[in-house]
């Protein structure tokens, strides 16, 4: 910890030369590395004394490949991620969405979700900033839904391990959801639902921050900053969901996977949303068990439907905005929230 | 002796933020005087929507992620 502090601390890091110099060349790599998964996971497969294509071989495999996949990709993704956020901040989203009280602020609040850096700590300094400066309520939720819910770590592993079609469809269903539900809550007045000194309170003006001048420099160690904090956090998270999914891949029989996450059984929607709820877990720990999920024969309302209440709705945000909403207003935006996951759910295990 | 508020409801960035102001305070010779605000009440009323967030004498200077050393020391000799 004190190596840590004392590592950011140092006045100025690498000089810009190298981080320019660098980005080609930690790209070259990446790429490298990528492209020779398959090739370095049959031969990390084969060191098993085990059938290649028994059910404890076909588990091995897909462990060894996803794992150094869903590393890289995390890494890419997390990097680009960050140094595209280093041009947004919650105080300039702020000033953006405030005031804009048309149909078009709750788009507009899910697209500022997605591109905003902020962190579940700060959701109620931010959710207090917003209502406080003016933003409707349903613009809010728009945004705080959508942050999750379409975040690009989730987008691009479900890109990059289930193809472009799903991540598109999950793209289009999860904006709609999430621009649709802060409609819906914005236009049922839920304001008397707030707790009694949210309401009360008046930020006043907001202080002027002065922008901080970035370089590109800067911006790209911003990118690599995030990578150590995130991928260092979400890595356990990632092998946990692989070993799920490397589980379901090799030992589930496929039968089963109809019976219980197929299309015929229309309970599996609502089903998927109320064990996915309680599930916290990173976007980076659940695309792997969607991908067995999916290679299995498993629904795909169902599967998006469980995907999306896992990582839209968790029970930690929840808690902690329990200081600033009732538990009546927590309800309903759950309600909400939950009715678009399901439509989803049943419309695509009805149409494909 | 300058004033800095510390404002972030208690992870560990906001840690690490807090450390930081200390160790650039040390370095700089500084006699200064660190709080830290945890309250989510007085983190939204000073303006900060993202933490952790650092206040000199009563001016916000700086929100989001762990501020940069050499800016810090900028702050702080200012």
């Amino acid at each position: 910890m004190t190596a840590e502090t004392h590592e950011n601390a140092t006045p100025r890091g690498l000089p810009d030369w190298v981080w320019y110099a660098g980005l080609p060349l930690a790209a070259i790599i990446w790429w490298a590395l990528y492209s020779q998964l398959i090739p370095f996971s049959e031969w990390v497969t084969a060191l098993f004394p085990v059938d290649r294509n028994s059910h404890t071989g076909e588990a091995i495999a897909f462990f060894v490949y996803d794992v150094p996949k869903v590393l890289l990709l995390l890494t890419g993704i997390v990097f680009v991620t960050g140094v595209l956020r280093s041009w947004f901040s919650p105080e300039k989203t702020r000033v953006i969405l405030a005031g804009k009280r048309q149909i078009w602020g709750y788009p507009l609040g899910a697209m500022l979700g997605v591109f905003t850096p902020f962190c579940s700590c700060s959701s109620v300094p931010l959710f207090i900033g917003f209502v406080s400066a003016g933003i409707p309520l349903g613009v809010t939720f728009s945004f705080l839904i959508a942050g999750p819910m379409v975040g690009p770590v989730g987008l691009g592993l479900l890109y990059g391990l289930v193809g472009w079609k799903i991540a598109t469809i999950y793209l289009v269903f999860g904006f709609t959801i999430a621009t649709v539900a802060g409609l819906v809550l914005g236009r049922m007045g839920l304001e008397r639902y707030l707790q009694d000194w949210v309401r009360e309170l008046n930020t006043g003006p907001v202080g002027d921050l002065p922008e901080e001048r970035l370089t590109l420099a800067d911006r790209l160690k911003i990118g690599a900053l995030q990578v150590r904090e995130i991928v260092g956090k979400v890595w356990i998270w990632v092998l946990v969901g692989i070993g799920i999914g490397a589980a379901i891949h090799g030992y589930v029989p496929e039968e089963m996977m109809l019976r219980i996450m197929g299309g015929e059984a229309w309970w599996s929607v609502p089903a998927a949303v109320v064990v996915g709820v309680p599930m916290y877990t990173n976007a980076a720990g659940v695309i792997p068990i969607v991908e067995a999920l999916l290679g299995k024969g498993a629904a795909l309302g169902t599967t998006l439907a469980f995907m999306m209440s896992v990582i839209a709705l968790s029970l930690p945000e929840m808690i902690i905005l329990k200081q600033v909403l009732t538990y009546r207003l927590i309800a309903i935006f759950i309600a909400v929230v939950s009715a678009g996951i399901l439509a989803t759910g049943f419309l695509f295990n009805v149409i494909m | 002796m300058k004033t800095v508020k510390v404002y972030g409801p208690g992870c560990k960035r906001c840690e690490t933020a807090e450390q930081m102001v200390k160790d650039a305070a040390q370095k700089l010779g500084l006699q200064v005087e660190v709080e830290k605000i945890t309250d989510q009440k007085s983190i939204a009323m000073a303006g900060v929507m993202s933490t952790p967030g650092i206040a000199v004498d009563g001016k916000l200077v700086h929100t989001g992620g762990l501020p940069d050393a050499a800016k810090l020391e900028g702050w702080l000799s200012a």
